[in-house]
């Protein structure tokens, strides 16, 4: 019963533009386990270290033992779905305009009980089903079950499709994308089926191999966007910014220097004026109006997209002012998701390992195509996700950043990757 | 009224003496200097608004301006260039102030350059002009007028392509020629540089500044408006920044022209 | 170790303040009329209470504390009871071991609520970490999502059909129609029970209780005392409660109760034939069976079967919620716990408002509350009988 998006219709422009509602967000402290899990697309649950008894929900000691020692772990989600309803009254408003829903209760194979959101394809109760994670609109980490087997498909369901940033039918910009990653970008968003695709250009002189080539995909409108200019930036905004539904910003200016290696501070200053100050710009101006539209119909603004580094979480010496100005954009960001997130705007930063492009040259493989890199950020817009660590190098970073960060600092300050 | 009274007067009435602004504006929009990445890059100009009548100020109104000195319609000083770094009184905040105001000679290259981008002023079309409108006088401004600044498309402005930038300059001879032979204050041009384009291949390389500045001469650059100065008779006011230990700075670059010329 | 009996507690005073869909006034008030009418009731000074047991869901910031001295008691015994619908029971085996030991004399039970326009949405967004977690961001149904699964789980495992349930509700809707301070006053067919709208698969409009503002409340006192005080009473015959029974039932569909229904009835000295009438805890038709079955009135899962048997109004073969329950009368709150009490103190000393159970003698009131995360964990019983 799932039923395809469709081109939405145009929007009558006397009607009051709908307002964002949210589901409930607030969670104990001991809950947002879940979320943090989530985040990165893992199901995990609270595991006693000393009797192996499954926690749900979350907290603070062990229901069978009393131990404090509670780890998280991977589930494979996999149970039994009980009992289940279709709820047709709701307390809070955001469902209230979503009704009807259809949630259940799912006894795990590991051993507790679950409250979950039913994909349209899965069956009456009792039946076997599978349990992964998603972030709501709320950005809060929600359960959802699927058919024993299945994989959550979030575009296959109408209730949640709202849980994810499905590019197909929007309007999107791209806020560089001339450089090999924007231009692969704007490639796998036209294959994703965006509606229209703002291209940033920052130096029109500048003739870059490819991009000439982008203007024949015709959802592609080439505009003048310099994120160290804030007049541009505005200026942009004035003109398309109402119209914006996902904003990529794949602007990057990467250098390779530590601090010996460079004397004086203007190469970091180009690093940070686009890697930082570009960002804040780019959201001063661009996330009023995203805001805004967060609830306009079935095109709505939906999300907000960072290619960050994962430089951002343990400086890389030999690229030490690049890293910095990174990890300075991932601060920024948060804050940014702070201010988005009344409205449901999801901020989904990417941490990709080194890229196969100029400023990695002398960096050894495994890196990162650029089209690699486009396809992990058209997945992380159809799932329901904030932190995307694409590609082998990033996925040992994260583990290693998870485990120890200061082993991490460590490593990355030896130059290892 | 004295002999500046009277000057002033011929200024501000109609007729006399007319003012020509040689400036280009200095925004955002306007191209700087672009070098390879790996370099250090003149920062192009920007303004960061402090407050606009707004709760950031509710009076007023201000900016904060970042830009290199070398952006927009500038001045080059000899320390500028490595071959001009160890003469006396080099930086902008040492030169003579009695250099600031000065007569030019304004030579058309228009419509060659409108033909070839990568066209190069030589010691001949020098001779032609001078067989002209006579000899170059020591201490004159020297401005190769290419109407380039009619080029507002910034990318044609650049004129960049896969093998550099295609703009018109002097040659080395030519150089050479101005500062042994005319003692000239400096030279001046529409384009984004003093020195061709393509300059990078010369010998020496970037002659205009080499030996310019190594004689403790001076650049303009980004020059607009050359097309309503006469060949001779006019006066360029070019007064840069008083930058400490400074190498250049963007100026109004203004001049006087009789209104006869 | 067998647990001591109840001697000769008594339960005197039964009394309510009228509810009413909203109110701007707190909880205070409705629970201090409460204590103003059980003083009347009792004609006895305010000083003479000297115990207190208090449960309301709507008094934050205070306590039974904050109440104490906006009431300006002065107390030998204090105790806030946070059982939701338990806690009519739970107050009442306090109060009743309190007095037993001279702790204290008379020890008025009280719950109440006020309801804002927006109270139940407050109260069910945050009331229990779990549910804040683990429920409510899934639809923010409140109450209705968790009894519609154990609605449908208990459907789907014995048999029981819309009607079953509709069939509580009409005649407990009859009952509701001879009690004046009911909030619902109209009849209620079973097609229109079956025919409402939807509220949360399979639930519809008339198996969800209405929340409202209102409060109940009793005296619980030896018998010495109500004699003197020349009151009439109800004599504690045996009460039983237990929380978080059978956590290891995957849906709850039984109660704590089946756990200690036995020595229920072996306290108390008379066993389900001899029971007049029940009084259950019902903000949803479905806990009515669980109570029924887990109080030995018939097999768990036998419930079905009983309700086609039986006839539920106060005249009928088995007189339940005689003031019509919560379903009918309204559910102010914590008093939906006290509710029942105070029926079947009324029933037992003839003072009854509304429906009538002839020579009732013995009556059961059942407690049962606190969805905490996915099962009611609170669960309590007491068997009442005449003078």
């Amino acid at each position: 019963m799932s039923d395809t998006v469709q081109r939405p219709k145009r929007k009558n422009p006397i009607l009051r533009t709908r307002l964002p509602t949210l589901p409930p967000g607030t969670r104990s402290r001991v809950a947002l386990g879940l979320t943090a899990a989530a985040a990165y697309g893992r199901f995990k649950l609270q595991v006693c270290e000393q009797c192996g008894a499954v926690q749900y929900p979350p907290r603070e000691l062990c229901h069978a033992c009393l131990s404090h020692r509670l780890l998280w772990r991977i589930q494979d989600g996999s149970g039994e779905l009980l009992t289940d309803t279709v709820l047709r009254a709701a307390q809070e408003l955001f469902f209230r305009e979503r009704l009807p829903w259809r949630i259940g209760l799912i006894r795990l194979d590991a051993g507790a009980n679950v409250i979950a959101y039913l994909h349209a394809r899965v069956g009456a109760a009792p039946c076997r089903v599978r349990i992964d994670t998603a972030l709501d609109r709320a950005g809060q980490a929600v359960l959802v079950a699927v058919p024993e087997g299945g994989r959550l498909d979030l575009s296959d369901d109408p209730r949640l499709r709202e849980f994810a940033c499905d590019p197909r039918g929007r309007k999107i910009l791209v806020s560089d994308g001339k450089s090999p990653l924007g231009q692969a970008v704007v490639r796998a968003l036209a294959d994703a089926g965006a509606d229209l695709i703002w291209t940033g250009e920052a130096e029109p002189w500048k003739k870059i191999a490819g991009f000439e080539a982008l203007r024949a995909l015709p959802q592609m409108q080439p505009v003048p966007l310099d994120l160290t200019d804030g007049r541009s930036v505005r200026s942009l905004a004035g003109e398309i910014g109402g119209k914006v539904d996902i904003v990529v910003n794949t602007a990057d200016c990467h250098r390779t220097f530590g601090i010996a290696a460079r004397h004086g501070v203007e190469t970091a200053q180009l690093e940070m004026d686009i890697n930082y100050f570009g960002l804040l710009r780019l959201a001063q101006e661009f996330a009023p109006a995203l805001k805004a539209r967060a609830a306009d119909g079935a095109a709505n603004a939906v999300a907000w997209v960072n290619v960050l580094s994962i430089f951002a979480l343990a400086n890389y010496p030999p690229h030490g002012t690049y890293s910095a100005s990174k990890a300075a954009a991932l601060s920024l960001s948060q804050a940014l998701r702070a201010e988005l997130k009344p409205a449901g705007v999801r901020v989904i930063n990417i941490f990709p390992g080194p890229i196969d492009d100029d400023w990695d040259q002398l960096i050894m493989p495994p890196k990162l195509a650029p089209a690699a890199l486009a396809g992990a950020i058209i997945d992380a817009l159809k799932g329901a996700v904030e932190d995307v660590y694409p590609g082998d190098v990033a996925q040992d970073w994260l583990a290693r950043h998870l485990d120890n960060p200061k082993a991490l600092e460590r490593e990355a300050g030896e130059g290892e990757l | 009224m004295n002999d500046l009274h009277t000057l002033l007067s011929r200024v501000t009435a109609s007729g006399g003496v007319r003012l020509v602004d040689l400036t280009q504006t200095l925004s955002p929009d306007f191209p700087p200097i672009v070098l390879p990445p790996e370099m250090g890059q003149c920062r192009p100009f920007r303004m960061e608004e402090v407050s606009r009548y707004d709760a950031r100020g509710p009076g007023w109104y201000w900016n904060n301006l970042s830009f290199g000195e070398h952006t927009g319609t500038h001045f080059d000083a000899p320390i500028h260039w490595i071959s001009g770094r160890d003469l006396p009184n080099n930086a902008l905040d040492e030169l003579p102030v009695q250099n600031f105001i000065a007569p030019a000679c304004v030579i058309d290259c228009s419509a060659a350059s409108h033909a070839d981008a990568d066209f190069l002023l030589t010691t001949d079309h020098v001779a032609a002009w001078e067989r002209q409108h006579g000899r170059i006088a020591a201490g004159s401004w020297v401005l190769m007028r290419t109407d380039w600044s009619k080029r507002t498309d910034p990318v044609a402005y650049q004129n960049l392509d896969d093998t550099g930038q295609h703009t018109p300059g002097p040659d080395p001879d030519c150089v050479r020629f101005l500062v042994q032979e005319r003692d000239v204050l400096g030279f001046g041009t529409e384009t984004i540089g003093t020195d061709a384009g393509q300059a990078a291949h010369f010998t020496p390389p970037y002659p205009c500044h080499y030996y310019m500045h190594g004689a403790g001469k001076y650049g303009l650059q980004c020059l607009t408006n050359l097309d309503r100065l006469p060949a001779t008779g006019a006066l360029v006011i070019a007064a840069p920044l008083k930058i400490l230990d400074g190498s250049g700075s963007p100026l109004r670059v203004l001049a006087m022209v009789p209104a006869a010329a | 170790m067998a647990r001591a009996p109840y001697d000769d507690v008594v339960l005197a005073a039964p009394v309510t303040v009228p509810y009413v869909r909203f109110s701007t006034k707190s909880a205070h008030w409705f629970l201090g009329r409460a204590l103003a009418e059980l003083i009347a009731a009792a004609n006895i000074p305010k000083a003479r209470i000297d115990g207190l047991a208090v449960a309301s869901f709507t008094l934050a910031p205070d306590s039974a504390v904050g109440l104490t001295q906006h009431l300006d008691l002065t107390l030998r015994w204090l105790d806030h009871v946070p059982m939701g619908g338990a806690s009519g029971i739970v107050s009442l085996r306090r109060a009743a071991r309190a007095v037993q030991a001279g702790d204290a004399e008379i020890v008025a039970c009280i719950a109440g609520d006020t309801n804002h326009t927006d109270s139940f949405r407050r109260n069910t967004s945050a009331f229990s970490q779990f549910s804040q977690d683990a429920v409510y961001p899934y639809g923010s149904g409140g109450p209705n999502t968790s009894f519609a699964f154990l609605t449908a789980y208990y459907m789907r495992q014995f048999g029981a059909r819309p009607e079953d349930f509709g069939k509580l509700c009409v005649a407990q809707r009859n009952n509701a129609l001879k009690n004046p301070l009911a909030l619902f006053q109209k009849p209620l067919t079973l097609e229109a029970y079956l025919n409402a709208r939807l509220i949360a698969d399979p639930l519809r409009l008339f198996d969800c209780v209405m929340p409202c503002a209102g409060a109940d409340g009793f005296l619980v006192m030896r018998q010495a005392t109500a004699q003197q005080l020349g009151l009439r009473y109800a004599r504690l015959l045996g009460a039983i409660e237990r929380h978080n029974a059978f956590p290891d039932d995957p849906v709850q569909y039984r109660g704590g109760w089946a756990l200690d229904c036995d020595e229920l009835y072996a306290q108390a000295g008379v066993g389900p034939p001899d029971i007049d009438f029940l009084e259950t805890y019902d903000d949803y038709p479905v806990i009515n069976v669980f109570q029924i079955e887990d109080l030995g009135f018939c097999r768990k899962g036998d419930g079905p079967d009983f309700i086609r048997r039986h006839t539920f109004e106060a005249e009928g073969s088995f007189p339940f919620n005689t003031s019509g329950g919560q379903l009918s009368a309204g559910q102010a709150g914590a008093a939906g716990g006290h509710l029942g009490v105070v029926e079947a103190i009324r029933q037992l000393t003839g003072e009854t408002r509304g429906a009538r159970v002839a020579n009732a003698r013995h009556g059961v009131v059942s407690g049962f509350g606190m969805i905490n995360y996915d099962r009611g964990v609170c669960t309590g019983a007491a068997v009442l009988a005449a003078t």
